[in-house]
């Protein structure tokens, strides 16, 4: 394995300098955004990469542990900022972060216990990253379903309203556009499932290869994280979904928009 | 029970005073309080300026608002039906009716071909498109959709303010037929005097402390 230096990683950042550069020439904008996030992006890896490093010499279940909660509170507090509409109160942060946990962390769990069944079941070379796989994900998934839902909802309240007025009951009037938003935080998964090694080379697996894990091994574990990825994602947005469809109307099966702000 | 005495108990309980629809004391999005009781068969007209809370006090009344206040059928809190069974009860006809698939018949459960010619459709009208309706077909239909539920009370929010004479005459009269039939209290929102001479039995006038009495009209049936 040939190792990095830091000359090598400063060439390909001058690619993205150089991309910044031709962006504002072209008036399009993007590159003050584009520095900064390719800046914070270089800052939280060699920060994680440092972290990583402590916990894996210590592999203290405690460190483990807050390590997981610190990337759920995060990546919940990412569902929440991308949301047009967001849930009022504790509710906005709170319907993300614990479908993330729900589904994720259950899949983390079911993966390290009864597929890879390490000692001990939660050593951080394999907790850390499998769990960081599946949140990220999940996260994308549930952010994009949770955006799609309630700006469909607010969009069809009268819809909804009148399918009341008529003797629908709540389940029955947000059924499908449950259903839509769904689909729609799936799609990117199931797309890129069925494109896998062919159009793209998943990020993970090619890292392995770059690292000198023999093709064969490195797929297999792509496999295993496309799999859980995909039920991961897929329950965590029924999750979602689930508790923000509840949460929407109240018990006399009033359709409530006021619990959502913007 | 025989049915003599069944039937006699329904009628002592229609003209007594725990029939029909009655709202007491509802205050909604900071309006009110409201009291109105419609008795069975009687149609109450309500008027006021735009603004001033008609449509919100029918969205009180089928309980699509949180609110203060009770409301009774046939004597029977709102409360203790279920939500959706609450809606089917008191029929509430919105200004505005809304439509959620692209073909007419995709929004009736069964196809009542009585119903649709009595608000002047023939059977053909089941395979049309919505987007196609005018706003004043919209709003006939939107009533034959409602009446399939057989509502025990209606709420009609200026059902016929897109209605062409002829349609109006059609409509006014399938309302009356209905709510003598089954004996149906009904809630009716109108901006136009003439009509409301001609159809209510009671009026009432929206202000912002609640519902003022306007006289009986003259139509009392």
């Amino acid at each position: 394995m040939i190792l990095l230096t830091p000359l090598d990683l400063s060439l390909a950042a001058g690619l993205v300098i150089l991309l910044a550069f031709v962006s504002w020439r072209m008036k399009i904008n993007l590159q003050r955004q584009l520095l900064f996030s390719a800046f914070r992006m270089t800052l939280q890896l060699i920060l994680l990469g440092l972290v990583l490093k402590i916990l894996f010499d210590l592999s203290n279940p405690i460190l483990i542990g807050g390590m997981a909660l610190i990337m759920l509170f995060v990546g919940g507090r990412e569902v929440f900022a991308r949301q047009q509409k967001r849930f009022r109160g504790i509710w906005g942060f709170g319907i993300g972060t614990l479908s993330m946990f729900l589904s994720s962390f259950t899949v983390t769990a079911f993966t390290l216990l009864v597929v890879i069944q390490n000692q001990p079941w939660f050593a951080p070379q394999y907790a850390i990253p499998l769990l960081g796989m599946i949140l990220g994900n999940t996260m994308n998934g549930i952010s994009v379903g949770m955006d799609r839902f309630s700006q469909s909802v607010w969009d069809q309240r009268e819809i909804i309203e009148q399918q009341l007025l008529l003797g629908y009951n709540s389940d029955d009037s947000i059924s499908s556009i449950r259903r839509e938003s769904t689909r729609s935080g799936l799609i990117p998964i199931v797309n890129s499932m069925a494109t896998a090694g062919i159009v793209n080379l998943p990020g993970m697996m090619t890292g392995q290869i770059l690292s000198g894990t023999s093709p064969f091994e490195a797929v297999k574990y792509q496999i295993l994280i496309m799999f859980l990825i995909a039920s991961g994602t897929g329950f965590g947005i029924m999750a979602a979904l689930w508790i923000a469809s509840k949460r929407l109307f109240d018990d006399r099966d009033r359709l409530r928009l006021d619990r959502l702000t913007g | 029970m025989t049915g003599d005495t069944r039937n006699l108990h329904v009628i002592t309980q229609r003209s007594s005073h725990l029939n029909g629809l009655r709202i007491r004391s509802l205050i909604t999005r900071e309006k009110g309080p409201y009291n109105l009781t419609v008795v069975p068969g009687n149609c109450t007209c309500i008027t006021g300026s735009s603004g001033s809370g008609k449509s919100l006090l029918l969205r009180a009344i089928a309980d699509l608002d949180p609110h203060q206040g009770e409301v009774f059928l046939d004597g029977k809190s709102a409360a203790d039906f279920k939500p959706s069974a609450w809606r089917r009860s008191v029929g509430l006809l919105p200004a505005e009716s809304r439509w959620w698939k692209d073909q007419v018949d995709d929004h009736f459960p069964t196809i009542d071909a009585e119903l649709l010619r009595k608000v002047g459709f023939s059977l053909d009208v089941t395979g049309w498109q919505i987007n196609r309706l005018s706003t004043g077909e919209r709003q006939r239909l939107a009533l034959a959709r409602l009446l399939l539920n057989k509502p025990k009370a209606l709420l009609l929010d200026e059902p016929t303010a897109s209605l062409d004479p002829d349609n109006v005459v059609r409509i006014e009269g399938l309302i009356e037929d209905y709510r003598k039939t089954y004996m149906t209290p009904v809630v009716w929102i109108s901006h136009d005097m003439e009509q409301v001479k001609r159809v209510a039995d009671s009026h009432y006038l929206m202000t912002p402390g609640g519902l003022i009495e306007n006289g009986s009209e003259q139509n009392s049936a």
